[in-house]
């Protein structure tokens, strides 16, 4: 394919792709091993009524808004959720299912109830997003990169998305060794002057971000996926921690970059005229690299005290 | 009724300068899960350069007294003094080693990772690695016998190893009050004495001594000091003093079997 | 309107449709507790995303053989087989593998949500007019149902709740205490496994009531407000059917009656408020009661240790101790006991040391399991015994100030 055609359509949504998969990959590493990974689709759940409720407020579909009244949902579905195991004495999987489903509840009745026929915002939109429509129509070739005037209109997307995924590195890499210590051994961690109670609240903070963010691109069925999928898929092939990360972000972006292209030129292979869903697509070849891995992963099994259970 | 103990002025004076100058004193620890206290105002000072063994029944409040102290659960009631000020400002003079089994062994670590979480203190978030800090950890590891396991994945260990290890990590932290939550649980003999060992040898230079510890009939060879208790504070002192018949009596009530007070009986006699 | 609906008169479908999510709610509840109780309340969340992509692989193939595409039962069966392919998903990564139970959950609900998703693009394009309305099925649409899916589905819900009920005895046992289900010679792997069939039917019949999405409310809520209430395995088990029920007979009935209000997000809302108002106000687990009996807890330990240290002549360090005590007229502000606080200081040393006898004594040993710090010996020994003790006090120094 010429540069005429990927660079305009296909360049961008594939970067977006990349960025949200590694950007949630990133933290799904920790939440993975602290037995957290569903937080990742309790967030995605509640991001929709966040951004009901911002919009409702500003009466605008703008950015900002809409991202804070998102992240604004996440942090209070945490509360709840850390509210109701402790105080009802709830096991953590019902008190989640409890606070997310009525929280996405609510948002579709205040999405249906409210006149939003005027803005790109329904319920199906924010569970898979519309990666495809990303498109760079001032570029014309690869010589746009260096081109200022085509760069202006870059889809606003991608850099959001490339910022937040430079936050979540950040994140990670500045703070590696006290998550590192709190995730093995909290205990120890807390008695060395961590804080693991606002450790823990910024790791699921920052999530909500990457999840906040890529919503709005790719919806939030890759978002749930690439939390959990490439995290699993590494840790079943290392038994290091950085590696473990570095594998996931490659998967991540493997994932994103062949779930892409199959999605868009897949079906033509299969004789059907027009594409599918790129971000399920992305999702589905997430799960196929896992059930690899799963299958022939050198570290598939379990090891130390739990391998007897 | 009128029922006091007189107090004098003077040992009132005594006890509160035995307190700033102990490497942990806890006041009033009340500690309760749910309507029932596990721990109820117990008071411990402990002494300077003693190697102090924890004793007591299944859920007389052993483990729980140290997690309150550190700071890991939350008490009712109570303070914390580490050498006369309080624990936040003192952290850097605490190594903790917790039970064996409160970790995920299946963690995606290596053995000599584990040790170098001691150095955190040191290194901080971002200061780089470097030569000594490794030779620091590995010498760790070779005082409880553990060096030529550095590179092996914390799966891999038995239970004694893994308690080895984190004796290591303890170490690493250059402390001066070890606190031990049951560092002899569920390992294998030559563990016990490999442990032991070092714990001694810390306290041979200078350094505290405190482990929640089961074995009653270990107590007097392993330990110089004790301190008994039983939702409250049953005994606290050196072994000669706070470690007889009665006090086990009275912590233990009729539970001990036969054989364990026989067993007893001869440490005792042997002392 | 909303009364006409209440009372199924607002037509035949609605009041199937109204009925339909009434039993399904029971039958979820009840079934919903086990899960409950086994702690794998999200496994259900698993099942139910799992549902999309056999929604639209029946749909293909009932298309590709000729037929309509939207037969319900059609539909149905190849959701309840896709749902138990991502069952089996979940159960081999978390048995096979070191992942554990939540990241299967996660992997699996995404990954077959995913794919689904990618059918549902793929049913778009393949010929106009086939517009299946597959997209009902992720938040559930009763409007505009056809007479003969209310029925099947008012029919399947019943069936759904008499299975439920049927098998209530060894799902119980199961729950309460898998060891000992086991050696009552019940088959506790059978069990789960028909635990899991239940709730894969509740989530399969409840697709095009309340959605995929939030079938799992129905599973997850009822039995978690119902736990509020009572400490009895059997009586989570009737009051989960209830909440259950109930909330999907109001949601279903809310949602007949007022335009604009989907079922499944009214019945999960309608739910969450009983689940709310539990959580709240339950008499013995509520937070209100709990945050009240906590407090007071909190102050007889004060003031209990602050007695004991008016009494041996220590020191109060702990602020709110001597808040407390001087609140109740026991001490001043310098920490010095008022002649009222000396007497109950008193009362309570002796209590302390009458305790202490009573711990070193070995025939009082079932007593002594007593101790806890707070509880007045009087109400452990009797008299007589109380006497005994008192024999062996130490000569008290009988301190008399003026």
């Amino acid at each position: 394919m010429s540069g005429s055609e990927f660079v305009p359509l296909s360049l961008v949504p594939m970067l977006i792709g990349i960025c949200v998969a590694v950007a949630c990959a990133l933290p799904g590493n920790f939440l993975l091993l602290r037995r957290q990974a569903l937080i990742g689709d309790a967030i995605s759940h509640v991001v929709l009524p966040g951004i009901v409720v911002a919009f409702l407020i500003t009466g605008a579909a703008t950015t900002w808004p809409m991202l804070l009244g998102a992240a604004a949902a996440a942090v209070v579905a945490v509360m709840a959720i850390e509210a109701i195991r402790r105080l009802g004495r709830i096991e953590p999987g019902a008190a989640m299912g409890v606070v997310f489903t009525a929280m996405f509840a609510a948002g579709v009745l205040l999405l249906e109830q409210s006149d939003t026929s005027n803005v790109h915002l329904d319920v199906e939109h924010a569970l898979y997003g519309n990666l495809e429509s990303l498109i760079w129509l001032d570029a014309t070739g690869w010589h746009s990169l260096a081109d200022p005037a085509a760069l202006a209109h870059l889809p606003v997307e991608l850099p959001r998305m490339a910022l937040t995924l430079l936050a979540e590195a950040l994140f990670v890499a500045l703070l590696w060794r006290p998550l590192k210590i709190s995730t093995f051994d909290e205990r120890f961690a807390r008695t060395i002057g961590i804080a693991t109670g606002p450790l823990g609240l910024a790791l699921v903070v920052v999530s909500a971000i990457a999840a906040v963010a890529a919503f709005d691109a790719v919806g939030s069925i890759i978002v749930i996926a690439m939390f959990i999928c490439p995290p699993a898929t590494a840790r079943l092939i290392t038994n290091d921690l950085g590696h473990q990360v570095v594998w996931s972000v490659g998967f991540a972006a493997l994932a994103a970059v062949l779930g892409y292209v199959l999605a868009g030129y897949g079906p033509l292979w299969l004789g059907y005229h027009s594409s599918v869903s790129a971000a399920g697509m992305i999702a589905t070849v997430s799960g196929a690299m896992l059930a690899l891995a799963a299958v022939f992963g050198r570290h598939r099994h379990r090891t130390g005290d739990g391998a007897a259970l | 009724m009128g029922l006091e103990l007189a107090v004098s002025d003077g040992q009132a004076m005594d006890d509160h300068a035995a307190r700033m100058q102990s490497p942990l004193a806890i006041r009033g620890m009340t500690v309760s899960y749910g309507q029932k206290p596990a721990i109820f105002s117990v008071d411990m000072t402990v002494a300077p350069g003693a190697m102090t063994a924890i004793i007591g029944p299944n859920g007389a409040g052993k483990s729980t007294l140290l997690k309150a102290a550190l700071g890991i659960i939350a008490p009712l009631a109570g303070q914390t003094l580490v050498f006369g000020q309080p624990i936040r400002r003192q952290r850097h003079k605490i190594a903790y080693v917790p039970q064996r089994a409160s970790v995920d062994w299946d963690f995606p670590t290596r053995v000599l990772d584990v040790v170098m979480m001691g150095l955190f203190p040191q290194l901080g978030l971002l200061r780089r690695v470097r030569a000594p800090h490794r030779a620091k950890a590995l010498a760790c590891l070779a005082r409880v016998g553990m060096e030529s396991f550095a590179s092996r994945q914390i799966g891999q260990l038995s239970g004694g190893q893994q308690q080895r290890v984190f004796l290591a990590r303890a170490l690493a932290q250059e402390a001066q009050l070890y606190l031990l939550d049951e560092p002899f649980a569920g390992v294998d003999a030559a563990t016990e004495k490999a442990i032991i060992n070092v714990l001694k040898s810390l306290r041979d230079a200078g350094k505290t001594v405190v482990a929640v510890h089961h074995d009653l009939s270990t107590v007097s060879e392993y330990f110089d000091h004790v301190f008994m208790i039983n939702t409250r504070k049953i005994a606290e002192g050196p072994l000669a003093e706070a470690f007889t018949e009665r006090t086990l009596q009275e912590t233990y009530g009729g539970r001990l079997a036969g054989a364990q007070m026989d067993q007893i009986g001869r440490a005792l006699a042997a002392r | 309107m909303i009364r006409d609906a209440l009372l199924f008169q607002l037509g035949y479908n609605a009041t199937l449709v109204t009925l339909g999510a009434m039993l399904l709610g029971m039958a979820a509840g009840v079934g919903g507790t086990f899960l409950f109780l086994r702690k794998r309340a999200l496994v259900s969340d698993a099942i139910s995303h799992a549902t999309l992509p056999g929604v639209g692989l029946a749909f293909m193939v009932m298309v590709a053989f000729g037929g309509d595409g939207r037969n319900l039962i059609g539909l149905l069966g190849g959701a309840a087989v896709s749902a138990a392919l991502g069952l089996l998903g979940v159960a081999w990564l978390a048995s096979r593998t070191r992942l554990a139970e939540d990241a299967a959950i996660g992997a699996v609900l995404s990954v077959f949500f995913g794919f689904g998703v990618v059918l549902l693009t793929m049913i778009q394009t393949m010929s106009a007019g086939q517009q299946a309305g597959l997209e009902g099925f992720l938040l559930g649409s009763t409007a505009g149902m056809l007479r003969s899916d209310a029925m099947i589905i008012a029919g399947a819900a019943a069936l759904t709740l008499g299975l439920v009920l049927a098998l209530r005895r060894p799902l119980t046992l199961a729950a309460f205490d898998p060891g000992f289900a086991a050696s009552t010679g019940l088959n506790v792997a059978r069990t789960d496994l028909a635990m899991m069939g239940l709730v894969l039917a509740v989530t399969v019949v409840g697709l095009k009531i309340v959605g995929l999405i939030l079938i799992v409310a129905l599973l997850i809520i009822p039995p978690v407000t119902a736990r509020f209430w009572t400490e009895r395995t059997d009586h989570v088990v009737v009051l989960s059917g209830v909440f259950g029920g109930g909330a999907a007979y109001l949601g279903a009935a809310f949602s007949a009656a007022l335009p604009d209000l989907p079922t499944g997000p009214i019945i999960v809302l309608v739910g969450f408020a009983i689940f709310a108002v539990s959580l709240l106000l339950a008499p013995q687990r509520g937070v209100l009661s709990a945050v009240l009996r906590h407090r007071m807890f909190q102050r007889r330990v004060h003031l209990r240790q602050g007695l004991l240290a008016l009494a041996q002549g220590q020191p109060i360090y702990e602020p709110l101790t001597l808040r407390l005590l001087r609140r109740e007229g026991l001490a001043l502000p310098d920490g010095v006991a008022t002649p009222a606080g000396r007497a109950r200081a008193g009362k309570a040393l002796l209590d302390e040391t009458r305790w202490q006898l009573v711990r070193q004594d070995p025939s009082f040993e079932a007593a002594a399991a007593h101790y806890d710090g707070l509880t007045p010996i009087e109400t452990v020994l009797t008299v007589d015994q109380l006497d005994e003790i008192d024999q062996r006090l130490p000569q008290p120094h009988e301190v008399s100030r003026p």
